[in-house]
């Protein structure tokens, strides 16, 4: 049937929100701030889980934010206490390899041996690291999705 | 890929989800796991291959549960955790007599953490989070042996 100029322009609008969303993506994973974990939540997501990866996604963001304002004061303290630290960086550790936010996880690995060696100033220095990297993630995230968004609106099928 | 005006499309990439025969609601998994994260990733990928699901958020919970009659076919058992961890829970349940299929999900790639793990009585032992092809070796394992 006859298309009309409305319904052409929404599918390349859709064509073209599409195709920046693929690209978007795979730079993400080109640049390792991705790995194959979050594919795997991608793959988890369907129509009884519409939006499993944004939850999955958010879940770590909430945690994270609470993980790093314990770091910041458990390492401002007089005496630090680096078995709790330990503690705060491996739980990060964990829910970051888990939504494959690849280059926050090798932050904390790398903060992780600081801790064993009780190295206070390397280890604040990690803190910033891994804020920086969580604060990138967080942004290339979150432009991921609101693609998605975008493409729903759009009236178009996300690709995955 | 598809890229259609219609709702996103379910994987049926062959060797993911593929619903095994006879599983359905016939096997049911008990998740122990104090990372809510973790937690809802396995119990939607468990759900996907048609098992049935339950979550805990540490041993203790877990052991309450066996006690109070409440069996479990498999148990996905967190290394660490509060109040009881993963190898004393393991422990408790041998020692009440539970069979089912436990399989240890932990964080470190320590292979004598593993293997003290397993000790406490595992059946076996992964790294979180799991894969799907390892949750299809668990399956095809519970099928042949439960």
């Amino acid at each position: 049937r006859h298309r009309s100029r409305r319904e052409q322009a929404q599918i390349m609008e859709v064509g073209q929100l599409q195709r920046k969303f693929v690209d978007y993506t795979a730079s993400l994973f080109c640049e390792g701030f991705l790995d194959a974990q979050f594919t795997q939540l991608q793959q988890l997501q369907d129509e009884s889980n519409p939006d499993f990866v944004v939850e999955v996604v958010s879940l770590f963001f909430e945690d994270t934010e609470k993980l790093l304002n314990d770091l910041t004061r458990a390492l401002d303290q007089q005496i630090v206490d680096f078995k709790k630290v330990d503690a705060h960086v491996h739980q990060l550790k964990g829910s970051s390899s888990s939504i494959g936010a690849q280059r926050v996880r090798n932050a904390c690995i790398a903060f992780r041996n600081f801790c064993e060696e009780q190295n206070t100033d390397a280890c604040s220095k990690c803190l910033q690291q891994v804020k920086q990297e969580y604060s990138l993630a967080k942004n290339k995230l979150d432009t991921l999705f609101r693609l998605e968004q975008q493409i729903a609106e759009a009236g178009g099928a996300v690709p995955m | 890929m598809d890229f259609g005006t219609g709702p996103s499309s379910t994987n049926t990439e062959a060797g993911s989800y593929k619903r095994i025969e006879g599983v359905g609601g016939n096997f049911s998994v008990l998740i122990v796991d104090d990372d809510p994260i973790i937690r809802r990733i396995h119990r939607v990928m468990l759900n996907k291959f048609g098992l049935v699901t339950h979550v805990v958020e540490n041993g203790k919970e877990a052991v309450d549960l066996f006690r109070s009659d409440t069996c479990f076919d498999m148990v996905l058992m967190d290394m660490e955790m509060p109040i009881m961890d993963g190898p004393k829970a393991t422990q408790e349940l041998r020692a009440m007599g539970v069979n089912s299929m436990i399989v240890g999900v932990t964080s470190r790639g320590l292979e004598s953490e593993k293997q003290s793990f397993m000790g406490a009585g595992l059946n076996r032992c992964h790294e979180k989070p799991l894969t799907t092809d390892i949750v299809t070796s668990l399956i095809q394992e519970l099928i042949k042996h439960y």
